[in-house]
């Protein structure tokens, strides 16, 4: 048991963060009311080496472990919870599979320009009618051989409207279930594979989704990523470190009210003195700072497991789980504090509350989160 | 950064197992019932080095850090929490003589409850007035030839009846209007054949109810200089740097219940049928088994982290007090969910989880209330310490 970071790790983030101080948050805000995508910031974290933190240095990374870049990811997103997810779909999503699944020649194709930041992938599992029920896929990659033929739609793709490529899941024999799955890499401009317009959403307006269409793709073999009938296996596993960044994402969004929050009951006065003083408002803030230190504790401690080779499923899921919530309870909370300010959109707290709803949905709503865990917790 | 136990911590953890799970567990409910603690658990618990867990070996303790006192406590509050209590503050106890005591009072009251030679002290600070406010006490100390008089009453003493000896807050500043508040107290080790000290009113309570806790009367009681435990007037600080380390072991007692709870609530939900399957099929079970565990983990490594600030010699209050809010807090939620599986069994005393019911309810209340944890950790946010 020990709690200190080392000195590599506190490098990372505060390499991070005087990153994410300095460039993201001032953009953060504009960035939100327009919905532009950051392309400038995109291309600072790969020149930073954060959009393959953990991917080793031979194939275009930086060679930090999970905990960093759980540490990097909360920095970022305390800043900009848009700029947060698209670099953790970039690490977590798009280059983790192909380091841990993918070919030499892949890895050298694909990997090694992704992990430098200087192409941009995405992850297509989720589709119209299959969310949280990933196994049931309609995408249909037809082995004919040489090559496949990918057919069908997948949506709330992230990154989806800019990715210059995108891992996607298709099903090559239905009957078989997750077992007759396939992970499949399909490159921007190949025919039939189309962007739907970006989706509106509540909040992370930066981070760019879409739907996706393969209408008679031809995806050549030598994209399959890892075996066939592995496809659901490799986006179980991928999604365990996934999570990982989701609740660092979450601690970063939370931590940013919970900051502006508390300088805010510091300077607000009311019936004489500031409201920091009164134990309504303390009270707030003990419980946001106290369940902030869990979720970095329990997101922590999964980074920590997945470095060591350990399996990580349940604890990736505790943490995503109570990151996500607790991110939800703290940006509530910080609006309350801020009063009517709190929901204007002249106050940050207004767009991190609609950023951090988000994180209890996307890789793993909590009901899937409390179905692993609880799933796990009763085996063993 | 790591979340690993080395070879000490995990023998000092599996011993501590191994005797709850022998020793004090066929007892537990003996123990809940009788109000009473078998002096042989007590006995064995000092033989193993758990009455005196960060306490070093040359003062009879076992040597080892805080954060073993935490894995320990958990073991042993998972099999009865009456023990554990009783645990929690011979170490709390143990701890305020290492730091603050001279070397006589050391070798006089800290080998003996250490090694186990006594089998309990007490800690007394509460009074019927005086409870999250403790700078408002009134039991006083005046000098009386070379020593010091005491007199007032204490409450919600923990193993008063039967302690050795006691570490008492008394108010030294007389009228001085320098020495009010919590600037007027000081510490003293009174021992319990002391002439006009009186054991008064036995609570009966909820839970915990193999530990003893009494009222103390103080009748001009007597104590020598030497029996001064630190610096005159320095006694505040004293009683808030003990609590500290006692908010760990009480957030460690928390978990300890609450994981005795889950685990039963697990293995009846595997067992239990309904609608012609075993209740843990249902996904209404399955969450409150999840948030359980999950909640759980979260309350472990804020305990941890708290112990491990500890064993650094870096400050840890705020850290006490989060491990301490959220762990008594979730425990409770954790106890809860635990019955609300057993269903109408888990309401009656034949299964386990009725205890831990009620075991589990004061740790939000002693050693500092889930209210004074806020202030605390609130406090020292607003200072800046982010």
């Amino acid at each position: 048991m020990h709690f200190e970071l080392t000195e590599e790790q506190r490098m990372i983030q505060s390499m991070a963060r005087d990153f994410a101080e300095r460039e993201v948050a001032p953009k953060a805000r504009e960035l939100d009311r327009t919905g532009r995508w950051p392309n400038e910031l995109v291309k600072r974290m790969g020149e930073l080496g954060l959009m393959g933190l953990v991917v080793p240095e031979e194939y275009g990374g930086s060679g930090a472990d999970t905990v960093s870049y759980a540490l990097a990811m909360e920095e970022i997103s305390r800043a900009c919870a848009s700029t947060g997810v698209i670099m953790s779909v970039q690490n977590s999503l798009v280059c983790e599979p192909l380091l841990r699944f993918g070919n030499e020649e892949q890895k050298r194709r694909f990997l090694v320009p992704l992990a430098r930041g200087e192409k941009l992938g995405c992850f297509g599992l989720t589709e119209p009618a299959s969310g949280s029920d990933a196994a049931h896929m309609a995408t249909i990659a037809e082995d004919r051989g040489e090559h496949f033929i990918l057919n069908g739609a997948k949506n709330w793709i992230t990154n989806g409207p800019h990715a210059d490529l995108i891992i996607v899941f298709a099903a090559f024999d239905p009957s078989l279930g997750a077992k007759g799955t396939v992970a499949l890499i399909v490159e921007r401009g190949t025919p039939g594979f189309t962007q739907a317009p970006p989706d509106e959403k509540m909040g992370i307006h930066a981070a760019h989704s879409c739907t996706v269409f393969f209408d008679n793709v031809k995806v050549p073999r030598e994209n399959m990523l890892g075996e066939k009938g592995m496809g659901f296996k490799i986006a179980m596993i991928t999604l365990d470190g996934g999570r990982i960044g989701i609740a660092a994402q979450a601690i970063g969004i939370a931590r940013a009210a919970f900051e502006k929050a508390l300088e805010y009951a510091k300077v607000r006065k009311a019936f004489g003195e500031v409201i920091a003083n009164k134990q309504a408002i303390q009270f707030m803030l003990a419980d946001m700072a106290t369940e902030l230190d869990a979720a970095r504790l329990l997101t922590l401690r999964a980074a920590w497991m997945k470095d060591k080779g350990m399996r990580h499923t349940r604890e990736s899921s505790m943490a995503k789980l109570f990151a996500s919530e607790a991110a939800t309870r703290i940006t509530h909370k910080a609006i309350q504090i801020h009063g009517g300010y709190g929901y204007s959109t002249e106050y940050d707290v207004e767009r991190h509350y609609r950023d951090a709803r988000i994180t209890e949905i996307y890789e793993g709503t909590s009901e899937i989160q409390r179905l692993v865990i609880a799933t796990q917790t009763l085996k063993s | 950064m790591h979340f690993e136990f080395d070879e000490s911590l995990a023998l000092i953890r599996s011993s501590a197992r191994e005797f709850a799970r022998r020793e004090i567990l066929p007892q537990a409910t003996e123990i809940d019932r009788s109000g009473q603690i078998p002096r042989n658990i007590l006995q064995g618990l000092a033989e193993l080095g758990m009455m005196g867990v960060a306490i070093p070996e040359a003062w009879g303790g076992a040597g080892a850090t805080p954060i073993a006192y935490v894995a320990a406590m958990i073991e042993i509050a998972k099999a009865c929490a009456s023990t554990a209590v009783t645990m929690a503050v011979n170490n709390m106890v143990g701890e305020v003589l290492l730091r603050f005591g001279s070397e006589a009072q050391k070798e006089r009251y800290l080998s003996k409850l250490a090694s186990g030679q006594v089998l309990a002290a007490s800690f007394a600070l509460s009074e019927p007035e005086s409870g999250s406010d403790p700078g408002s006490m009134r039991t006083t100390a005046r000098r009386e030839g070379k020593g010091w008089l005491i007199e007032g009453q204490k409450q919600w003493i923990t193993s008063g009846d039967f302690a050795s000896f006691f570490i008492v807050w008394a108010r030294t500043g007389g009228n001085d209007p320098a020495l009010q508040g919590p600037r007027g107290i000081s510490c003293f080790i009174v021992e319990s054949q002391a002439p006009g000290l009186s054991i008064g009113h036995h609570e009966r309570k909820m839970g915990l109810r193999g530990s003893s806790t009494v009222a103390l009367h103080f009748e001009k009681v007597w104590v020598p200089e030497d029996a001064l435990l630190g610096e005159l007037h320095g006694g505040f600080k004293i009683a808030m740097s003990a609590l500290d380390g006692g908010r760990i072991g009480i957030a460690a007692q928390a978990i300890g219940i609450a994981e005795a709870a889950l685990e039963e609530a697990i293995e009846y939900a595997k067992e239990r049928h309904a609608f012609g399957r075993p209740i843990a099929d249902y996904q209404a079970i399955q969450w409150m088994i999840a948030d359980s565990r999950t909640e759980l983990d979260a309350a472990t490594l804020l305990a941890y982290r708290a112990a491990f600030l500890k064993t650094q010699g870096r400050p840890f209050t705020r850290e006490a007090a989060m491990a301490k809010l959220f762990a008594t807090e979730a425990a409770w939620r954790v106890v809860d969910r635990a019955l609300q599986i057993h269903g109408g069994y888990g309401y009656v005393a034949e299964y386990d989880v009725e205890r831990h019911y009620r075991d589990v309810r004061v740790t939000r209340i002693y050693e500092g209330t889930s209210e004074i944890q806020r202030l605390v950790i609130a406090r020292s946010l607003l200072r800046g310490q982010i």
